[in-house]
């Protein structure tokens, strides 16, 4: 039996298939169809809904997610609150009328979901920028209206007045029955579970934050006979600090990474800004990024930059072992049947070091990197040392440029450095041509990135990025 | 005497000239339901389609065995299960309802399978197994004229040897007749064109654009009162989906019932393409006698329906030292896919505005409707309008840097203007608003300020380019097809004073609603609160005209004012009579009626006693209203007339910021004024402008479709196809009504259509990324930059200035393209 609290009230389920959405749960069988989908594939926004976990306590908030690509199950013992829950009757919630007043709906299809991650932002007290708003705001898109209206009751909602049901500001912990007779879609909540399950379903799909592995329900039709939750493990769900640098577990998402990257990755924080979207990564993992194993994953070129690894279990222990050995083939990797990733091992950057990322895709916000170039150096007066450079959107999977590596090592950037270095990229790299760019523009693009970071080294008061 | 109901307290009319959105609340709350929201009839049945993978192949075989035995399904139609016709063609056939035979693009339409759930019918459909005889397909546009290869034939529109012009561009003799002016078919106008001072010519590629309407499409059939069939349809058109239902079961026309409460986006996207929805899910109600919904996926949507026509243009200009357009000549090839579907409405609206809002001088302007093996290509708002001004949009700029100008003072040289107002299909302009409005956007946007700004940060800036732009709209207002310029309404008075409206229009998020019962309000002086409309259907208001070409409001806004015209002025004359009043003393206002009595006294009577003293006396309490525009007319043969009944204006400002060495690009200001005369409700028309422009941005910019070499569509999904994010809108965005200048004609309250006309700002955007991009060869060379303008597209044109720029002023070290 699947229990959650919906808009304040307990509700139980007592079927749900381990590939359904949440968002199917809930217009299909419960019935609420304020929430809308738009496309199934977390890319529009339309179904987001908001979660808390009470268990987390005074400091639970609201997180938006994107209920078409959350797995049901992954709903039990938390409070869920969609657009039905907002208004008393006849009086909106301050988010809602300020939508009203500002116009800032046409067709109303897109609203729901915009109500609901301004509803996260609402109850969440840090203050509103327009950076904090595009970030928040990137997936969910609206057709009609060309954004201003809600740009506008965003800035607005704070100081409009309107009802706030009492439930929704105090967390209130209530006791899902800790009930394991999900017999398709395991809730392990220690590492010995985990072994053990996955010692009895050894084909048994992994999901931690779903973001990828949904889809293959949700657009590819694929019913999974077993899943194996990852997100209910605490020993998953933690950052170790260390002096050389930092264990991430595998259930830490996005969202609880960020913080850490925003302090000794700058770079690499402003690159998650851009991946996916709010939803996403409210949801997403590093972790998955890797085992996903996409070749135009974007955080992968970042670790391998940074020299990363893994600690990999089952079967008989753990292992370690470095990213760079980890893919193997186009969506093949190291991991054995029965194994998963426990961590990853960011090395804290040295003295001197410096991490650049850049990601160029068709859309800022929301959208798959066409190129992804991680480029870490240490500066030597002029001279580079130590660099590792990695892409995305270049190969079958995502790969360290070592002949480029080798050819500015040790030597001043330059523009013959950059030459040297554009001609290795083009022996080591054959890329595809596909939806996102041509072959012709990432092979461009990939060189005149170096062009980039010679003129933000060499000519520092050039400017060289858009923002 | 007892009221016949209660009353409800009447509150206060409100002074509001920007009431919100009619559904407002029900959207923030999530109430407000769509097809798919709606509570389920008991035994529903879900559609899913199988789609041809080929672009053009003969159907050798189709084995559906393993379908019809998959757990859930019920039954499984092909087009050999049609009893009607299998065709559902808007205005010309060609748009089979299912396959039969032969397929004619990757995505169309082979069988259904209709199951217990919508999971079931499509897991199903991936057991059938087909065979196929591959043809070689048509995908390239030029090359399909180049073989004669069209759903329909060309067009042209010729004017030849204007009356000469002096230095001034003004008509040195305005005396000739039209006849002399427009002398023979061809005429000389080539002769003209050919003695202009300079010529630009050019190709460009224009992209077509997926509707993306955030609900996709879907329709509900259920069978209905003695063997008829309601159509739940999320469709612009009823009446057509009444009608193409009607003929694909091959029943009467009264038999079937076409509803449409609400839309999650139209854009054009749901007009003609709806019916094939409307008509499977109709047909497998008809067969299974179940309640049938069909929602398509957003994948299936993407392939199966059609799109923004692509275009390829040609054009080349003659023009003198200062800028002045002598003659022109412009090719249009729209890319239509499969079949005619609308493509001749979209050719046509193309070349209706291939002058855009200049003077062309000499024109010869021919439309091309060229058969490609793709979806057919359909509306989507604009019509071909937007397509078909890319040309001199593009060749006003290249004449600008030719001559070293400021691209703005060459498009305001070339606008129309008194004595240079006649098009080149012979519609004089009448009311001049451009020259104005683009002088009052100069000033507000502080234009020459910013282009000296602009031009000095470049010159400092090696990689990051500024571009600014000023572009104006011109936009033709009617349907082209004149028949469908007419629409009817139907209003009711209860016995409360509550007023209940019907009309052909569709509600798609445009405020349609909301401006009609505006309107109705109005005539009948009451609160707002008062009148409601319920959803459209095509047994309260029949043979509707669907709500496109921006005439939503225009038509049915001025049908709905007849019916109220003609409630009002019933209810004048019962209470002059009954209550002794002065006939042309009557007022309602406020809620109530107001008027001297033949003695001279004053007089007041409250909305609700005034109706329900006019029930208690027989009088008829709910009337129609039809409306037909005036005035238009288009002579096909001649190509020459009044298409369209006048024409809404606007300019726009895009300031843009592109990184020359990945392509990326910003749009940091807009600025916009733009012309709907008399706005009928101010922030409706503001929505409308700004999303216009945002989705005209997302044109010409990140939505990128993509056939690989087989004709399969690769930008299926939202995950590949990108329309524009909440960050993509410019922080920086002033958009503003022109004031103060109704409507010309005699249009509902002197207001202009607003739904299209914005969507052509954003070319202001694209030039303005020309504008950046130039700005890398010294702004003396012209980059061509086909749509949309990518990342991709903009750093191989920044690549191509660097390589031909003679001075080599580049300080950055770019390689050639591999
Ligand atoms: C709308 C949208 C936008 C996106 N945008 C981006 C983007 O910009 N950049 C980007 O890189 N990605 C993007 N993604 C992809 C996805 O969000 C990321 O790859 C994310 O990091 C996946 O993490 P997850 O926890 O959700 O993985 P899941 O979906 O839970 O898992 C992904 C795969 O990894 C396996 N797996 C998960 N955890 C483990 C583990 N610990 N050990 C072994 N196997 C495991 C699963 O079995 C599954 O096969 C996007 C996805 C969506 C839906
Ligand atoms: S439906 Fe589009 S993100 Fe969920
Ligand atoms: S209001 Fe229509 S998609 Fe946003």
């Amino acid at each position: 039996m699947l229990q959650f609290r919906l808009n304040g009230e307990i509700v139980e389920i007592a079927e749900v298939a381990p590939h359904e959405s949440a968002l199917v749960l809930l217009r299909e069988t419960l019935k609420r169809c304020g929430t809308k989908e738009g496309c199934a594939s977390g890319d529009c926004g339309a179904c987001t809904v908001a979660l808390r976990d009470p268990g987390r306590g005074p400091d639970a908030r609201f997180e938006s997610v994107n209920a078409c690509i959350l797995p049901a199950w992954q709903l039990e013992g938390l409070d869920v609150i969609t657009v039905e829950g907002l208004a008393k009757g006849e009086a909106l919630h301050p988010v809602q009328r300020a939508m009203v007043d500002h116009h800032a709906s046409q067709c109303g299809f897109c609203t729901p979901g915009f109500v609901m991650s301004l509803f996260t932002l609402y109850h969440d007290p840090e203050p509103l920028d327009d950076h904090r708003l595009a970030v928040a705001l990137g997936g969910n898109l609206c057709r009609c209206t060309g954004y201003r209206p809600i740009r506008a009751a965003a800035l607005a909602m704070r100081e409009t007045a309107g009802v706030v049901p009492d439930w929704i500001d105090q967390v209130r912990p209530f006791a899902a029955e800790a009930c394991n007779d999900a017999r398709a879609f395991h809730r392990p909540t220690t590492l010995a579970e985990l072994d053990a399950l996955l010692k009895r379903h050894p084909d048994a799909r992994l999901v931690a934050g779903g973001t990828d592995l949904m889809l293959e329900s949700t657009i590819r039709l694929a019913d999974f006979p077993q899943v194996i939750d990852l997100t209910r493990i605490d020993a998953l769900k933690t950052i170790e600090e260390h002096d050389g640098g930092w264990w991430v577990g595998a259930g830490v998402t996005y969202t609880q990474l960020a913080p850490l990257l925003e302090r000794h990755y700058p770079a690499f924080a402003r690159l998650l800004d851009r991946l996916g979207s709010q939803q996403v990564r409210n949801r997403g993992t590093l972790a998955g990024n890797v085992a996903n194993a996409s070749p135009i994953g974007d955080t992968p070129p970042v670790l391998l930059a940074l020299d990363a690894r893994l600690r990999i279990s089952g079967g008989d222990g753990v292992r370690e072992m470095a990213l760079n050995d980890f893919f193997l083939d186009y969506r093949r990797t190291a991991l054995a049947p029965g194994e998963y990733i426990q961590a990853i091992w960011l090395p804290r950057l040295g003295d001197g070091e410096q991490l650049k990322v850049w990601k160029l895709s068709k859309r800022r916000d929301d959208d798959i990197s066409a190129v992804l170039m991680a480029i870490r150096l240490r500066l030597d007066d002029s001279y580079l040392r130590d660099v590792r450079v990695a892409f995305g959107g270049m190969a079958a999977t995502p790969k360290r440029a070592l002949e480029t590596e080798a050819e500015l090592e040790d030597r001043p950037l330059d523009e013959a450095a950059v030459a040297a270095a554009r001609a290795a990229i083009a022996r080591e790299f054959t890329p595809l041509s596909d939806a996102r760019a041509s072959s012709d523009y990432r092979l461009t693009a990939a060189g005149n990135l170096l062009e980039r970071l010679r003129l933000q080294l060499a000519e520092p008061h050039v400017a060289t990025e858009i923002h | 005497m007892r009221s016949l109901i209660d009353l409800p307290a009447r509150r206060a009319s409100s002074d509001n000239v920007s009431p919100a959105h009619d559904s407002a609340i029900g959207h923030v709350t999530g109430r407000a339901s769509y097809i798919d929201d709606l509570s389920e009839p008991s035994g529903l049945l879900h559609l899913a389609i199988g789609l041809s993978t080929r672009a053009s192949a003969g159907l050798a075989s189709l084995a559906l065995d393993a379908v019809r035995r998959a757990p859930g399904v019920v039954e499984v139609l092909t087009a050999a299960d049609i009893p009607g016709h299998n065709e559902v063609g808007a205005v010309y056939p060609g748009d089979p309802l299912l396959a039969e035979g032969e397929v004619r693009y990757a995505g169309q339409a082979l069988f259904a399978v209709v199951a217990t759930s919508l999971r079931a019918a499509r897991q199903a459909i991936a057991l059938a197994s087909v065979e196929y005889v591959d043809r070689p397909p048509s995908l390239d546009p030029v090359e399909a004229i180049r073989q004669g290869l069209t759903v329909l034939p060309e067009h042209v529109q010729c004017r030849a040897t204007p009356a000469p012009l002096d230095r001034t561009g003004v008509l040195a003799d305005d005396n000739g007749t039209s006849e002399q002016r427009h002398a023979g078919p061809d005429g000389n106008w080539r002769q003209a064109l050919d003695a202009a001072p300079h010529h630009v010519e050019g190709e460009q590629f224009i992209g077509g654009q997926e509707h993306f309407y955030l609900e996709g499409q879907i329709a509900l059939a259920e069978p209905w009162e003695d063997d008829g069939l309601r159509i739940l349809t999320s469709s612009q058109h009823p009446s057509e989906v009444q009608k193409l239902v009607a003929e694909v079961l091959g029943l009467p026309l009264h038999r079937i019932v076409a509803e449409v409460r609400r839309m999650g986006g139209g854009f054009g996207g749901k007009e003609s393409q709806a019916a094939a929805l409307g008509a499977l899910a109709a047909l497998a109600a008809w067969r299974t006698g179940r309640a049938v919904k069909f929602r398509m996926p957003r994948e299936t949507d993407m392939r199966f329906t059609g799109k923004r026509h692509p275009f390829h243009n040609r054009y080349r200009i003659g023009f003198d030292d200062d800028g002045l357009i002598h003659g022109a000549e412009i090719e249009l090839i729209g890319d239509c896919g499969h079949s005619p579907d609308l493509s001749e409405g979209v050719v046509d609206r193309a070349m209706f505005h291939a002058d855009n809002a200049y003077y062309l001088g000499s024109a010869r302007v021919i439309g091309h409707r060229a058969m490609t093996h793709t979806a057919s290509n359909t509306a989507f708002r604009g019509f071909g309008g937007p397509q078909g001004m890319m040309p001199i949009e593009n060749a006003l700029d290249d004449i600008a840097r030719r001559l070293g100008l400021d691209p703005l003072d060459v498009r305001k040289r070339n606008l129309y203007a008194p004595g240079r107002d006649e098009t080149h299909y012979g519609q004089r302009i009448e009311q001049h608003l451009i020259q104005s409005l683009v002088e009052q956007l100069e000033r507000d946007s502080d234009y020459r300020t910013r282009r000296e700004r602009i031009r000095q940060y470049n010159a400092a800036s090696p990689v990051v380019k500024r571009g600014l732009a000023l572009t104006p709209v011109k936009f033709g207002i009617s349907f082209t097809a004149a028949h469908l310029n007419q629409a009817g309404a139907l209003v009711r008075i209860y016995t409360d004073g509550s007023v209940l409206a019907n009309h052909g229009g569709t509600e798609m998020g445009q405020g349609l609603h909301t401006k009609v019962c505006q309107v109705v309000a109005r005539e009948l002086g009451l609160p707002l609160e008062l009148v409601r409309i319920s959803a459209t259907r095509t047994d309260k208001v029949p043979n509707t005209s669907p709500t496109a070409a921006s005439s939503g409001a225009d038509l049915n806004a001025m049908a709905a004012r007849e019916a109220a015209l003609t409630l009002r002025s019933r209810l004048y004359a019962f209470a002059a009579k009954r209550h002794a009043l002065a006939p042309d003393s009557l007022a309602l206002a406020d809620g109530e009626l107001r008027a001297t009595t033949l003695e001279g006294e004053s007089f007041r009577l409250d909305w609700a006693a005034l109706v329900q003293q006019a029930y208690m006396a027989r009088v008829a309490l709910f009337a129609e209203g039809h409306y037909s525009t005036p005035k238009i007319g288009y002579d096909k043969r001649a190509a020459r007339g009044r298409p369209f009944y006048y024409f809404a204006y606007g300019a726009a400002v895009s300031e843009v910021e592109i990184d020359s060495l990945s392509g990326e690009y910003r749009v940091v200001r807009a600025d916009i004024l733009h012309d709907v005369g008399e706005s009928l409700n101010p922030a409706i028309d503001l929505g409308q402008v700004e999303g216009g422009y945002i989705q005209g941005l997302g044109w010409l910019t990140s939505e990128e479709l993509k056939w690989n070499a087989e004709g399969q569509l690769t930008t299926v999904n939202p995950s590949t196809y990108k329309i524009p994010a909440f960050d993509d809108a410019p922080i920086d965005f002033r958009v503003a009504l022109l004031e103060g200048h109704p409507n010309s004609e005699a249009t509902i309250y002197r207001s202009k259509a607003v739904g299209e006309p914005p969507f052509m700002l954003a070319i202001s955007a694209w030039a303005a990324l020309r504008d950046a991009i130039s700005s890398i060869g010294g702004y003396r060379l012209n980059p061509r930059l086909d749509t949309p303008a990518t990342p991709e597209r903009v750093l191989f044109a920044c690549q191509a200035m660097r390589e031909s720029d003679p001075a080599k002023t580049s300080r950055v070290a770019v390689q050639a393209q591999p």
